[in-house]
Formats: structure tokens, C-alpha cells, sequence
């Protein structure tokens, strides 16, 4: 018989407080903040996807924000062509990102370093022209209206209350799986890949196989991102879906923390309320120049200060804050050896 | 068919464009194995720069051009020596988001001080039509081609004639013997980001009186760039002119004869890319890549 893991009792009140305060949020806020929140959890997975794709296989994609397209009108459009209801487009969506990030993965696979982010960076590039350009599918321009969504089973719950449940409980879910993903045999070897192509080939691990895979579960990922974001907002034009997504997804799984579990969770408070806080930065002034409402500085001041000072994010932050409070509490009792890094 | 030459005239001469861009892709590839992804916005910058060197200080184009040019080396000199070189040795991927950090910096940066509002760029050329055996040429596509010509010819010269050319060039391919040798390495990389930053300079003083000037400007023409420098075979800034004619070609082409072509040039441009990647890696011009292991 198997036993089970020990956990530590810190963890375990870690877990309940977050399992408290995600609980709670919405009942101690206004909906604004609720709604803000429901697209963190959106966030969330889009980046889990991203962090699948170029944290642990070490693939790096700038057209992630392409695949949320991908998912975001294949909801869009099943709703509004064939009325189904909203819930039922998501696992579509993510089959249908997921396929395309199949067919996107196969030339990729040739495809290393710079040259994979070249051709990632033109198709975030190319997302937007194209759907403007199906104007009979996507509405062009102008977009698609969906209608709004409305908690289920009368429910005593406000619109934005409703989304943030059902959003954080598909990114609880897809992070569980994603964490299991990580851990078996299939995560074992993006990490192989990750860390030496040549070395993976030579230990009989499949490029083409688990490179494919990834990008396929990068994508779908990102399709239901996609997905849930369309229904959040209940509308959706081409610009949502432009470079500025893909680069604002990229900037969230390196502040987050590449291939670490939580980054995607830190990536996506930071790149859900950045804008957020920036705009509020209004009374920021040099000179006639006012920072109001361009996030993008920040974003890139940001980007390189972390790659600088804190090359694994702010998930890698709290783990060695994490180990060195283990060190101290061991290293009081009994003097053990310091406990191996993961990697 | 007198219809499809014209096409193919003013491809080459978009081409040229879209060559200068490349052209400064390939210098910072070369020096350090870095797709600069910053290129494009960083060219942006510099023109407006000239822009409000003509507008509000009152410097006649080719004044304007020559500042402009000098403050752009400084400055890809300056991000090289200030920043990049913080990131010496690290990942391949480090140094990819660096510079995409660099592109919105850059990008923020030109939208705070000059706004987003398009802006009329009074260029060098003035655009008079000739009339050419029934062909129409336009002087200011002329101007574009003949700067861009001198340009791939002073840095032909540059690199084939000059101490610090060659001190380059073997700082790049063979960075530790060139350190024993006396070459500085980490100056000539600093060297070659300024002349990819001064190239990329021109190209944005080119194109800005064609398109207008806003702080997007150069986003599709780097994407259209990248396909060039792919093409030529990244590491070959001959194979980045003759790539950058190709994809203007094709690209006007495309715009003209395939229905909804306009909206669809810059998924052509990903198609270009990827097509190359996968037919011919090493691009018309490169080396295919050989690694040990």
C-alpha cells in the first residue's frame, strides 16, 4: 500500500486560507473587482497553457493569443449561430484550439529558439487582419454580441459573482490536471526537451510526439481561456486578440514564473491589474508627459528589471523564501543537509 | 501584363523597405545569434525623432537625417553596453524576451511623448510619377532603392575593407580566440547594435513618408522584415536585399490579384516564413547550420 505524501501543517493552513479568501472575494467586494477577478482566473489558464508550452518543454510561443482567438470565437459563433448553451461551447473550443495548435505544433517542430518566436510573432500578428477579413464568420469590425450570461439554477448570485465561481473552478480544475501533467511521464520529458534536445533524443524520447502535444495543450488551454473570456464579456472583436494579448501572455508567465506550478496564477493578478494601476497612475507626470493608461512601459520595464533580478518570477521568490524558512526551522532543531532543488 | 510588371516595379520598391529593416535583423544576428525584436520600434523611435527635428526645430531633411542618425548609433550602442550585456551567456530564450521588452518599451515610450495621432512625414523624395517605357516609376520609390543600394554597399565596404569590420566579424564568429587576439568583443558587439539601430534608422525615414507616422508604424513592416531575413538566409545581409525585394513582390502581388489580399498580406508574410523555414532552413544566402554535439 501506497502512503500517502506527508504534508507539512504550514502548507496545509497555507491552503486552507487561499481556499478561504478565493471563496470569499466576491462576497467583500463590489463587482467590478469581482469581474476583474473572474478574468484573473481566465488569465490563469491561458498562462497555465503557456507555461505547459514554454516553461517546461522550453518552446517559446508569442501567438498564444492566437489560439484564445481560436476559442473565442468558436464560442462566439456556436452561440450566436445555433443558440446552444454558452457551457457547452467550452469543451469545443478547446478542442478546436487544441487541433489547431496540433497543426501549428507540426512546422514548429522544425522550428527552434528564434526562429520558432519568429513565426510565432507573425501569426499573433496575423490573427486580427485575418478574422477582420471572414467579416461573414466573425463580423469583421464590428464583432459578435453574445448574450449575457445568467447564474444557473436561480441561484442567489449577481452576474459577475456567477463568472468568477465558474471561471476559478475551470482554473482549479485545469491547474490540477496541469499539475499532474507536469509530473508524469509526459512532463518528464517536455523537461527533457526543455533542457537538451540532443540528450531527449539519445534517452528515446519523441521530438515530434511531445513537442506536438505541447503546443496541442498550450493551445487548448488557451482556447478555453478564450473561451470563458468571450462569455465573460459576452462580445469579442478581432482587436481583443491582437500582439498586445500575446505579448501581455508572454510578460505574465515570465513574471509569474517559468515552469513553477503557481507562476501562472502570479502572471495573471499581475497582468489582470497592471492596466488596472497604471491607469491609475494618472497623476504620474514628467514634464506634459502622463503615464495614464500605457501599461506597456511597465510591461517592459518590468520584464527585463524580473529576467534581471528574478530570473524564476515571483513564484521562484516565494520557493526560496519557502526553503529558507525550512532551512531555518530544520537547521534549529537538527542540522540536516539542505534539501535538494528540484531542478 | 503591362499591369503585372507595374505590380512588380513597385514591390521592388516597397522591397527596399523592407530590405533596410532586414538588413539591421541580420547585422544583430550575426554579432550574437538574437532576432531583435525590438528592431522595428526602436527605427520608429529615430523617425520621430526626425520628425520633430524638421518640424520643430527646423532642419531641413538630410540635416535632420544626419542627427538622426548619429543618435540612433548612441543609442543602440547605449542599450547594448547599459543592458544587453547584463544578459551576456544567458538563454537564447533570455535574450528573445529582453528585446521583446525593449519593442514595448519603445513602443510606450514613442506613443507618450508624440501620441497616437497619424502624423503627415514630408521625406526626402518628393513622389512625382515618371513615366518609363509605359511603366510608371515614382521618384520618391527611386530615392528608397538607391539609398538602400548605397547603404548595403557602405556596410559591404565596412566589413570587407576596415580593421573594425573585420574585427567584427571575427569577434562574432570567434569570440574567445578574437579576445586573445586583442579585439575587443563586447565593444564590437556594441558596435554592431548600433549600426543595426543607425540601419534601422534609415529604413523608418524611408518608409515613414509612404505610410504615416504613428508609433504602430513599423510592426507589419518588421514581420515582413523577418520573412526577408529568413529568406535570405538570416545570417547574409546580401541575401536580406535580394529577400526584401522577394517578399515586396510577392506581397504586392498578393495584394493585388488574390481578393481580400490587403487584409491577408500579413498572413502571407507568416506563410513566407514558414515555408522557408521548412523547405530551406538556411534561407537562398546562409549556411545550413552544422552543430556538435
Amino acid at each position: 500500500m501506497r502512503r500517502l505524501p506527508r504534508v507539512r501543517p504550514e502548507l496545509l493552513g497555507l491552503a486552507v486560507i487561499g481556499g478561504i479568501v478565493v471563496l470569499g472575494v466576491p462576497t467583500v467586494t463590489n463587482q467590478f473587482v469581482t469581474f476583474e477577478f473572474a478574468k484573473v482566473a481566465i488569465f490563469a489558464i491561458a498562462l497555465m497553457g503557456l507555461n505547459l508550452l514554454t516553461g517546461y518543454s522550453g518552446q517559446i510561443s508569442l501567438g498564444n493569443g492566437a489560439f484564445m482567438a481560436v476559442g473565442g470565437y468558436t464560442t462566439a459563433i456556436l452561440v450566436q449561430r445555433t443558440g446552444i448553451p454558452y457551457w457547452t461551447t467550452i469543451p469545443v473550443a478547446a478542442l478546436v484550439a487544441g487541433g489547431f495548435g496540433f497543426v501549428i505544433g507540426i512546422p514548429a517542430l522544425r522550428l527552434t529558439g528564434v526562429y520558432l518566436a519568429l513565426a510565432t510573432f507573425a501569426l499573433a500578428l496575423s490573427v486580427p487582419p485575418v478574422l477582420n477579413h471572414y467579416d461573414t464568420f466573425t463580423g469583421g469590425h464590428g464583432g459578435i454580441v453574445m448574450p449575457a450570461v445568467l447564474p444557473p439554477f436561480s441561484l442567489d448570485l449577481s452576474q459577475e459573482q456567477w463568472l468568477y465561481y465558474m471561471d476559478s473552478g475551470i482554473a482549479l480544475l485545469l491547474f490540477v490536471f496541469a499539475w499532474g501533467v507536469v509530473r508524469s511521464r509526459t512532463g518528464r520529458a517536455f523537461m527533457a526537451i526543455r533542457d537538451s534536445e540532443t540528450a531527449a533524443t539519445a534517452s528515446g524520447i519523441s521530438l515530434a510526439y511531445y513537442k506536438t502535444l505541447a503546443f496541442g495543450l498550450s493551445a487548448a488551454y488557451a482556447g478555453v481561456a478564450g473561451s470563458l473570456l468571450a462569455i465573460a464579456t459576452s462580445y469579442l472583436n478581432p482587436d481583443t486578440f491582437g500582439l498586445s494579448l500575446s505579448l501581455a501572455l508572454l510578460v505574465g508567465v515570465v513574471i509569474g514564473g517559468l515552469g513553477l506550478d503557481f507562476g501562472a496564477v502570479f502572471g495573471s493578478l499581475f497582468v489582470v491589474w497592471l492596466p488596472y494601476y497604471a491607469e491609475k497612475a494618472s497623476g504620474l507626470h514628467i514634464g506634459a508627459l502622463s503615464f495614464a493608461g500605457k501599461p506597456d512601459i511597465f510591461y517592459g520595464a518590468l520584464l527585463i528589471v524580473i529576467l534581471f533580478f528574478a530570473p524564476n518570477g515571483a513564484a521562484g521568490l516565494l520557493q526560496r523564501a519557502w526553503r529558507w524558512y525550512l532551512h531555518r526551522r530544520t537547521a534549529v532543531r537538527s542540522p540536516l543537509p539542505e534539501p535538494v532543488a528540484e531542478r | 501584363m503591362l499591369a503585372f510588371i507595374q505590380q512588380i516595379v513597385s514591390g521592388i520598391a516597397t522591397g527596399g523597405i523592407y530590405a533596410s529593416l532586414a538588413l539591421g535583423l541580420v547585422l544583430i544576428y550575426r554579432a550574437m545569434d538574437v532576432a531583435n525584436f525590438a528592431q522595428g520600434e526602436m527605427a520608429t523611435f529615430s523617425t520621430f525623432i526626425s520628425y520633430s527635428l524638421i518640424e520643430y526645430a527646423h532642419f531641413d531633411f538630410w540635416s535632420a537625417f544626419v542627427v538622426t542618425i548619429l543618435v540612433s548609433f548612441g543609442l543602440g550602442v547605449a542599450i547594448e553596453r547599459l543592458l544587453i550585456r547584463r544578459f551576456e551567456g544567458a538563454p537564447v530564450l533570455t535574450l528573445l524576451i529582453v528585446t521583446l521588452g525593449l519593442f514595448t518599451i519603445f513602443n510606450g515610450v514613442t506613443g507618450l511623448i508624440w501620441g497616437y495621432v497619424f502624423k503627415a512625414y514630408r521625406g526626402a523624395f518628393p513622389s512625382t510619377p515618371v513615366q518609363f517605357g509605359g511603366l510608371y516609376l515614382n521618384t520618391q520609390d527611386l530615392g528608397v532603392f538607391a539609398v538602400v543600394l548605397v547603404m548595403l554597399l557602405l556596410l559591404y565596404l565596412f566589413f570587407s575593407r576596415t580593421k573594425a569590420g573585420l574585427a567584427m566579424r571575427a569577434a562574432s564568429l570567434y569570440p574567445d580566440s578574437s579576445r586573445l587576439l586583442g579585439v575587443r568583443v563586447g565593444w564590437m558587439l556594441a558596435l554592431g547594435w548600433g549600426l543595426a539601430s543607425t540601419v534601422g534608422a534609415v529604413s523608418g525615414m524611408l518608409v515613414a513618408p509612404i505610410i504615416f507616422l504613428d508609433p504602430n508604424m513599423m510592426q507589419a513592416i518588421l514581420l515582413f522584415a523577418f520573412a526577408a531575413a529568413v529568406l535570405g538566409g538570416i545570417e547574409s545581409p546580401l541575401g536580406a536585399v535580394i529577400g526584401g525585394v522577394a517578399v515586396g513582390i510577392v506581397m504586392a502581388l498578393v495584394g493585388t490579384y488574390i481578393p481580400g489580399g490587403q487584409d491577408l498580406r500579413l498572413a502571407f508574410g507568416l506563410v513566407v516564413i514558414v515555408v522557408v523555414l521548412l523547405v530551406r532552413p538556411a534561407g537562398l544566402f546562409g549556411r545550413a547550420a552544422v552543430k556538435r554535439v
